[in-house]
């Protein structure tokens, strides 16, 4: 090992692995992949410091084809296992990558614990609605009515919002992006990785095989601008090709508008990612018709993560009892000697 | 005891005490059992404790199934038991008098609180006659006293609510106990101070009924001795009284601190293994991380990702936790890493008897996985060898780099008994294989010795890897599915358990080497056969003990041990899986001795059952 490595700067290619890669042709995980060999190198973390955690699913091969400390896990367990490597270590930088099965179905339950904890651990949930891996069930995610390999009459399963599940679970970090959106996406990984706590970030990934182009208006070149709304600190909500669409608050719902004639630019919602109530309404969008689809950070909030109370708590044991030394605990409560 | 003069008193030695306490679960009776307890370890005797009680957390008063207890024996003899018969029964109501009164001899000493004794709770317990009007107990030595009226008499100047009083009725039988073994009842007021520090109208009530029972004795007319057992002669040294729990948590730190390794722990709340979760959250001026889970399966996975980062990681749980984090363990075995999982067994199967005790688990821990996916698997066999068991499964999973599963259960994690302290410097060595060697690292290589891989922990720079339950390349650690390759890792695991056994000691049979019986045991019924064995043995009896403490791989000399016999009984609180494992490892026509009723083999169970076999 040469001891100077840490003052070369890190590359994109530090973080390929020697794997091949195995996802069909096509497939959205690939530019997923490239755009965190990317940001990695930009975040100042030393190499060795980053661990990616996965469960089950095409996502979750994703470990193997980074050249970091990697753990492909079982099915829906990425959280669990995070949230125990980050406590052993609070010093690593810990990236969960995970699907809508694995993470909303098989791994639901510690979605929303990981969630509610408020681990520092950033959670790329690549969501194309179908089971890849076992080739082609519907998904939590799923929309209603989907004529599937399992639903062959459609599905009568309502679908997971998942942003608003994060929201319900009291998830301080809820953001959005499009595997075709590759510069936004990795902005979103940036601000994943500034966040002090845990990071949820819903990346819509096209499964080429089994679900191709579920997302395909809102990637579209001639359509994605009129359905998508990126979502911008301090700035109105404005989206559309010409720019002229955007949403107001009427009552307690969200609206559409044309700016102009009606409407004008100061009548349109600015986007505040602190405020939780808008962070709701925008997340109440992702099914629904007649509105666009928001990406960015939909909720943010400050507060304490999981490990630094732990550690806290530590630190304060010590300096109230001393460090523990353990033949005073055996000797704690009544003893008696024998002579 | 001071301010009571006892000089008339007639004394009398004893060898050996047992007495149970028996009550509604809202009468206080584990914590009069405890109270007893500690008093016994401060008089110098050896002890042996049983706590027994309802899952309800207030289960339907007055009822059979509401009925706790607690159990002691105790010695001035080396004893590895609770004891089977009973010398005093202590029954605050109907229902626990008819749960237990088959245990206690003949002329015992039946204790009843007659205020518990209503038509209402003689209905609930069954009983169409009052027993105590008839002559049905003439068999023992019946004391029949209204605890609840002399309390409140005892309080009487206090103005003390009746709540208050009715919580401090326990405390009359124990004071009546302490009364009649000879004791000093200091011990349990300093316990009331501290326990209920601010609460002075409660301290108050609970002394003044203890010295009421204390005193009560000294009026009795039906007897006339109190009783002492001399101190026991232990081995040199400090002793405390510890429960198996607790010496679980002491073992797994001691384990930590000599590896030099943090220990993190997470787990899921479940009766009886939550008290090694209380414990260890206690311990965080040593460091300790302690994490509740949202479910077992979190539990075991978040030490499982702990253990990946660098920590000595455990998990503890019971009955259908154990069967939720199965799938977890195949990935821990696949992955190799080092862990303890304990499993405080009870009974099953599914919810089962959650505060009974059974040892129906070693099939699971055994073959309960998909795959094949081998496990080490350590047992206890005392409350104080929990210690020893959950320092060895530590060592093992370090030194091998492997998971390995703990077996004790809930007659072990709840018993009571004095435990030589050892001296920190003075436990073995532990080591590990966390390395920085980046140029010669090898994920899953493999140490010729222990066939251990190195631990290459995130945050060392050059060792980037990547690992997983995919079948893997030995070496690389690469996902690998080629057929012969699988053949080989499949072969590679169960190796890496069977190679522990270059790394444990032989077993050492109690008695001979050969002869007409050896009685095998594992877990929890080790006190039970070594009493009855000793007991043989000094009839002169050829017959011997071997009890396991590891059960996979089995000690080295096992099989000859088994040889050297004419026959081989196997009891357990199961239907025979000890001894379906020894009949199909090593060819033996063993014979199984199987109580399955959520409560541990007695001595004379095991006894009568060694005659039989030996008269063939
Ligand atoms: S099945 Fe779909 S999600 Fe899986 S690798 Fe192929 S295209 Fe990607």
């Amino acid at each position: 090992m040469d001891k100077n490595n840490i003052a070369i700067p890190l590359t994109k290619k530090d973080f390929v692995s020697d794997q091949e890669v195995r996802w069909c042709p096509g497939c959205g995980d690939y530019a997923i992949l490239s755009q965190v060999q990317k940001v990695f190198p930009q975040l100042g973390i030393p190499k060795e410091n980053f661990l990616v955690v996965s469960g089950i699913g095409c996502s979750s091969r994703f470990p193997y084809y980074m050249d970091t400390y990697g753990f492909h896990s079982v099915h829906g367990r990425a959280p669990a296992l995070a949230s125990g490597a980050k406590l052993s270590n609070p010093e690593l930088s810990v990236w969960m990558v995970t699907g809508d099965g694995d993470a909303m179905a098989i791994g639901g339950n510690h979605f929303i614990h990981i969630l509610r904890r408020n681990l520092d651990i950033n959670i790329l949930m690549f969501n194309n609605r179908i089971y890849g891996l076992t080739k082609g069930q519907y998904s939590p995610t799923t929309e209603l009515g989907k004529r599937t390999k399992s639903s062959p009459h459609g599905t009568v399963d309502y679908p997971f919002n998942p942003p608003q599940l994060a929201l319900g679970a009291a998830g301080t970090f809820i953001a959005r992006g499009i595997d075709r959106e590759q510069k936004h996406l990795q902005e979103l990984m940036k601000a994943a990785h500034a966040h002090k706590g845990t990071s949820f970030v819903e990346i819509y990934q096209n499964c080429v095989i089994f679900n191709d182009g579920v997302f395909s208006s809102l990637t579209d070149k001639m359509e994605k601008q009129n359905n998508v709304l990126v979502l911008e600190q301090g700035k109105p909500m404005v989206f559309g090709k010409d720019r002229n669409k955007g949403l107001c608050l009427v009552g307690s719902k969200l609206k559409v508008v044309t700016i102009g004639d009606k409407y004008n630019l100061s009548d349109v919602l600015v986007h505040d990612e602190t405020n939780k109530i808008k962070g709701l309404l925008l997340s109440e969008l992702t099914y629904e018709d007649g509105f666009p689809t928001p990406i960015g950070i939909l909720y943010r909030e400050d507060k304490s993560s999981y490990e630094e109370m732990m550690m806290e708590q530590i630190d304060n044991a010590k300096l109230q009892k001393g460090k523990g030394k353990l033949d005073k605990l055996f000797h704690e409560g009544h003893t008696w000697e024998v002579k | 005891m001071n301010d009571v003069d006892r000089s008339s008193q007639q004394r009398e030695n004893l060898e050996v005490v047992t007495i149970r306490f028996a009550g509604d679960s809202g009468d206080g009776m584990q914590l009069t059992g405890t109270q007893f307890s500690d008093n016994t370890a401060i008089v110098g005797n050896d002890l042996s404790t049983f706590p027994d009680y309802p899952s309800e957390i207030r289960a339907p008063l007055g009822t059979l199934a509401g009925v706790s207890s607690f159990q002691i024996q105790f010695s001035s003899l080396d004893i590895h038991t609770p004891g089977d018969k009973l010398d005093v029964l202590v029954a605050m109501n109907p229902a626990a008098m008819k749960v237990h009164l088959k245990d206690l001899k003949d002329h015992g000493i039946l204790l009843i609180n007659t205020a518990g004794f209503s038509k209402k709770n003689l209905k609930l317990a069954g009983w169409k006659e009052n027993p105590l009007e008839d002559k049905s107990l003439n068999n023992y030595r019946l004391i029949k006293v209204d605890m609840a009226q002399l309390v409140t008499d005892a309080t009487g100047n206090l103005g003390l609510s009746p709540k208050i009083i009715k919580r401090s009725i326990n405390m009359f039988a124990l004071g009546f106990l302490y009364w009649l073994y000879d004791r000093n009842i200091d011990s349990t007021i300093k316990f009331l101070k501290s326990k209920f520090a601010k609460k002075l109208d409660v301290i108050e009530s609970n002394t003044r009924a203890l010295k009421a029972g204390y005193n009560y004795g000294e009026t009795l007319e039906i007897i006339k001795t109190s009783y002492r057992i001399p101190k026991a002669k232990f081995k040199k040294g400090t002793y405390r009284n510890i429960m198996g729990n607790q010496a679980i948590t002491f073992g797994l730190l001691a384990a930590s601190e000599k590896a030099g390794l943090e220990l993190f722990y997470g787990g899921y709340p479940i009766t009886p293994a939550s008290d090694i979760l209380h414990y260890l959250a206690s311990y965080k001026n040593f460091g300790v991380k302690t994490f509740q889970a949202e479910d077992e399966i979190a539990g075991v996975v978040s030490s499982i990702g702990a253990a990946y980062a660098g920590s000595f990681a455990v998990t503890a749980t019971s009955g259908p936790g154990m069967a939720l984090k199965t799938e977890a363990l195949t990935l821990a075995v696949s992955a190799e890493i080092p862990m303890v999982i304990v499993n405080v067994q009870r009974g099953g199967p599914s919810t089962g008897l959650p505060t009974k005790t059974e040892q129906s688990d070693l099939y699971q821990a055994m073959f309960g996985r998909n795959g094949e996916t081998p496990i080490a698997v350590v047992s206890a066999s005392t409350p104080t060898h929990c210690f020893e068991a959950a320092y060895e499964a530590s060592r093992i999973a370090l030194e091998h780099m492997i998971p390995v599963i703990l077996l004790t259960d809930g007659f072990l994690g709840n018993g009571s008994e004095p435990w030589l302290i050892p001296k920190y410097d003075e436990l073995p060595a532990i080591n590990h294989h966390q390395t920085t060697d980046a140029e010669n690292f090898l994920p899953l290589s493999h140490d010729e010795k222990t066939l251990a891989r190195p631990w290459g922990i995130p945050g060392t720079p050059g060792m980037e890897h990547r690992i997983g339950g995919l079948e893997k390349t030995e070496g690389s650690g690469n996902v690998n599915y080629e057929a012969e390759n699988h053949q080989y890792m499949t072969e590679l695991r169960q190796k890496k358990v069977d190679i522990i056994a270059d790394n444990i000691p032989n077993a050492v049979p109690l008695g001979e080497e050969s002869g007409d019986l050896l009685v095998l045991g594992w877990g929890s019924t080790y006190g039970a056969i070594r009493t009855a064995v000793k007991k043989c043995i000094s009839n002169g009896q050829k017959v011997s003990h071997v009890h396991l403490m590891h059960l996979n791989p089995f000690p080295k000399n096992l099989k000859t041990l088994l040889k050297g016999f004419k026959n081989i009984l196997i009891p357990e609180v199961n239907s025979g899986q000890l001894n379906t494992i020894i009949r199909a490892k090593f060819l033996v026509n063993s014979e199984g001795f199987n109580i399955i009723q959520g409560r541990p083999l007695t001595v004379h169970e095991i006894f009568d059952k060694i005659q039989e076999v030996v008269k063939g």
